[in-house]
């Protein structure tokens, strides 16, 4: 079997992968190679055709296909190596990745360092256990864009979505513009999943109905869909007796959430958070195994691009440090996710430089505080107008303040702004 | 006018293992399924279990040909490129009067003529299987039971039959049966298919293709089971097929492996007045939940990647109904459980019933017995999977990531006998979109290479035939724009 060596592998070429790829080119690493199973860099970017990638990072609004091509041109201007239609099949705990394509076959590259980039994939119907038949019609709200954008095909003409996520909200949008009807947008929890900025554009401009606290709980018809019902849920999430109502429709579009493809990762021995689904990771986005790091949305499902490429440069410029062998004095402070918090990413902290976290709360609430706790004390806090589970909040540790934690847990949790 | 040998009604598990032993006998067989593709009815959903033997009654059909067909299982596996593992299964018990359960099955099990059967208690038990309820007093062991993949063995069966010169007719709904000079006619209402001899393998409408026939002694009752299906992340939670001690809570619900490396966690058994009602209900699968529970503990239900219902079609006898009602006619209805496993064995039957009806039948010398299926390349070593590419390289291209299944698989299945005209008829024979995204990405990819390999418009593609589109129209876009 042919073995290649190299410094690094990124194992995905999507915006994360390229971004951390160009990080670590950026510290001097040039024996790089990106693995991509599609057929072109780019990722699930190439088949978001709308606008609103790029505010925070470039400063103006691109589509998804032009965010990545930013990205995607400079991997090719500085002939960084990739491959295209190469599926990594396995990592193994001494950085081995097997692949395979067309024109390789089965292929090993051992490496330096490896960084995980192969995203998220979206839960499927059959997770949400939803009674009825299974009639052609139900398709994860991504599949939907992919037919609709990329292949100029439409799934459906009477249309329902389950799940506020933002994919389903850009599709509301966009299967309205093809001239589809969008019936209703149901969302299980009282509160929307996807950006508030998505709920004004792709649902309100359109005069598309957001049922909060609703879900579709039976699948009409048998060989396509015909209707489905819905209900109102109580304060646990349970259907409420009563409240059926019918919606005709030939299509069910899923955006019930994001799930880490961390098959590779779980394959290969690394810790995992039970929250995030993806690998529990320190400041540099290293992994519980030496030498791998993740980064994007299989590392956490993130709301906008911009964040990802940001998080994937931390993973790609700390990879080329660990290959130049680059150590700082080590730390070690634990981040834990307090009252209101679901979760933080770093979950661990071994350098006292400076280190933003990121988290989500577990509640939309308004006036809170974000406050950081060593045991009862409070090392720091900010005031916040709203949180919401749907929008990443970050807050920003100084090195003083971690090399003061060395050894001890730090909470973060959201207050009442009293 | 061409009359068949034999014309046999439905393309299940049973059909297709009629159809393949009457192929083999030296017949001319017409086999009749009114889907789309081979078995979609009973056999397309169930628990894919070979029973070892000692449910049944003594003397009953079911426990005579259950044992002989699990005993011919293995090696028509292995000739027809089907999943088989024989991974033994074990009825547990909870208390004193399941442990007496036990004991009258393992009576009735030897003299059903089932080997290696052993009781054991709670703590042996958990020996063998740690991920048991601590409220599991005692077992039962069969180490002869087993599990095959119902659909695989079908499609494969209908396939051998197909190679040695059957026909297969789909989308061919039997509605009136009439007879004229010694020959049977089949009609859909629009065609006619003539026989000498005919076999009804309708499953839960063979009492419906009786009535044809002027018999109504026969009655199905449709019984429904749900099940749902865990990811492969949770192999090795059993590895043996666990049952419940029938009793007070009725047959209980079993957890098992799959051959392919899921858990399979089911069925209920709800009957109703509904033949085709394949739909799962909230109920339904709570009460899976919680029954099976009982015997297993830690079920991580939160990895389920699919849900769906099978239907049983249940005799009035209590026992399968393999007769003749009318000269060269044959039934085989009331095949529930455990039809899958004596369904070998039921087709060796059928040829000797048709034989006292006059039927010549002689084992064909030239008849090959071997189906090959695509291979799994997941399941190939890397040498191997590289030889593979080297002789195709879309063998190296993955479709579907959360199964591995290449491009390579998936064209080669769809020229192969018989052919899969729809999504899910693809997805039976090449489990792409059985993994856990459920075809989320592979959908747009697999339905390019259908409709370039069947030589139709990617629009025309289907689910699961009839229908059931699986895309309505062209974008806007795609059309020019609106202007």
């Amino acid at each position: 079997m042919k073995t290649v060596t190299t410094d690094l592998v990124v194992i995905g070429g999507g915006p994360a992968g390229m971004s951390a790829a160009l990080a670590a080119y950026d510290q001097g690493i040039r024996d790089i190679l990106i693995l991509e199973r599609d057929n072109a860099l780019g990722g699930i970017l190439r088949q978001c055709i709308h606008n609103g990638f790029g505010l925070h990072r470039f400063g103006e609004e691109l589509t998804g296909p032009e965010y990545a091509a930013r990205d995607a041109i400079r991997v090719k201007e500085l002939s960084i190596p990739y491959m295209t239609d190469t599926m990594a099949l396995s990592l193994s705990p001494d950085l081995e990745v097997r692949a395979t394509s067309q024109t390789n076959g089965i292929f090993k590259i051992k490496a330096k360092a490896v960084i995980l980039a192969m995203g998220c994939r979206e839960r499927p119907a059959g997770a949400l256990g939803i009674a009825g038949n299974r009639p052609a019609g139900v398709y994860s709200a991504g599949t939907a864009q992919k037919f609709v954008n990329m292949k100029g095909y439409m799934p459906g003409r009477d249309v329902v979505i389950l799940g506020s996520g933002d994919i389903g909200l850009i599709m509301a949008r966009r299967m309205t513009l093809e001239g589809a009807k969008v019936h209703a947008v149901c969302e299980l929890m009282p509160y929307s999943g996807g950006l508030a900025r998505n709920i004004e554009q792709c649902l309100n401009d359109f005069d598309i109905p957001l049922l909060l606290s609703h879900t579709v709980t039976r699948l009409h018809g048998k060989k396509r869909l015909e209707g489905v019902t819905i209900q109102k849920v109580d304060e646990n999430r349970r259907p409420i007796s009563g409240s059926e109502q019918y919606i005709p429709c030939d299509t069910l579009l899923l955006s019930c959430g994001l799930i880490p493809e961390n098959e590779l990762t779980t394959e290969a021995g690394i810790a995992l958070d039970r929250v995030t689904s993806g690998a529990i990771v320190d400041q540099d986005r290293m992994t519980s195994l030496s030498g791998v790091f993740a980064c994007g949305n299989v590392l956490q499902v993130h709301d906008l691009v911009d964040f990802v490429s940001e998080e994937a440069a931390i993973a790609g410029k700390a990879a080329a440090n660990f290959i130049k062998n680059q150590k700082t004095p080590p730390i070690s402070v634990s981040l834990n996710a307090g009252d209101g918090v679901r979760y933080t990413v770093p979950q661990i902290v071994t350098e006292a430089k400076d280190v933003t976290v990121y988290f989500r709360v577990t509640d939309v609430q308004k006036d809170v505080r974000i406050a950081l706790y060593d045991g009862d004390t409070c090392l720091l806090s900010k005031k916040k107008i709203s949180v919401a589970p749907g929008e990443m909040e970050t807050l920003s540790l100084s090195p003083e303040v971690l090399k003061e934690a060395n050894g001890k847990t730090l909470t973060i949790k959201i207050e009442r702004k009293d | 006018m061409m009359i068949y040998d034999v014309a046999i009604i439905g393309a299940g598990v049973v059909g297709a293992m009629v159809a393949r032993e009457l192929t083999r006998q030296g017949q001319s067989v017409i086999l009749l399924e009114k889907a789309s593709d081979v078995a979609t009815g009973a056999s397309r959903a169930n628990s894919g279990i070979v029973h070892a033997g000692f449910d049944a009654k003594e003397n009953s059909l079911k426990a005579k040909f259950n044992v002989a067909g699990a005993n011919m299982m293995a090696s028509l596996c292995r000739e027809m490129g089907v999943a088989y593992v024989q991974n033994g299964s074990l009825v547990v018990g909870f208390d004193q009067e399941d442990q007496q359960t036990l004991e009258g099955l393992l009576k009735r099990g030897v003299e059903n003529g089932v080997t290696g059967l052993a009781l054991l208690s709670g703590d042996e038990v958990r020996a063998l299987e740690p991920s048991l309820s601590e409220d599991v007093t005692c077992a039962l062991l069969a180490p002869t039971g087993g599990i095959v993949c119902p659909y695989e063995l079908t499609i494969a069966a209908v396939g051998v039959a197909m190679y040695n010169g059957a026909e297969l007719k789909t989308n061919f709904a039997v509605s009136s049966i009439t007879e004229e000079g010694g020959v049977w006619h089949l009609s859909n209402g629009e065609e006619t298919v003539c026989a000498t001899y005919v076999v009804n393998c309708a499953g839960t409408h063979s009492d419906d293709i009786a009535r044809m026939i002027g018999d109504d002694r026969i009655t199905i009752t449709p019984r429904r089971g749900e099940y749902i299906l865990l990811d492969r992340a949770c192999e090795g939670l059993v590895s043996r097929t666990i049952f419940m001690a029938p009793g007070k809570m009725g047959k209980g619900v079993l957890v098992s492996p799959t051959c392919h490396g899921n858990i399979i966690v089911g069925p209920t058994a709800v009957n109703m007045e509904e033949k085709d009602n394949t739909s799962t209900t909230a109920e339904g699968l709570a009460e899976v939940r919680r029954l099976a529970q009982k015997s297993v503990k830690d079920i991580p239900f939160g990895r389920g990647i699919t849900i769906f219902c099978g239907i049983r079609a249940v005799g009035n006898t209590g026992d399968f109904i393999i007769e003749c009602p009318r000269p060269r006619f044959v039934h085989c209805a009331g095949i529930e459980s455990p039809g899958l496993s004596a369904s070998p064995a039921i087709a060796l039957y059928v040829a000797q019933l048709l034989q006292k009806e006059g039927a010549v039948l002689s084992i064909r010398a030239d008849f090959d017995p071997h189906y090959t299926p695509a291979v799994h390349f997941r399941h190939l070593s890397d040498e191997e999977k590289n030889d593979i590419i080297a002789r195709d390289p879309r063998y190296g291209r993955v479709i579907c990531r959360c199964e591995t299944v290449t491009e390579g698989e998936i064209v080669q299945t769809l020229h192969q006998l018989p052919i899969p005209r729809d999504l899910d008829a693809l997805k039976r024979r090449t489990r792409c979109g059985m993994g856990r995204c459920q075809g989320g990405f592979c959908t747009p990819y697999v339905t390019e290479i259908m409709a370039r390999e069947l030589g139709v418009d990617e629009l025309s593609l289907t689910k699961s035939g009839g229908d059931s589109p699986l895309l309505l129209a062209a974008t806007k876009t795609a059309k020019g724009g609106t202007k």
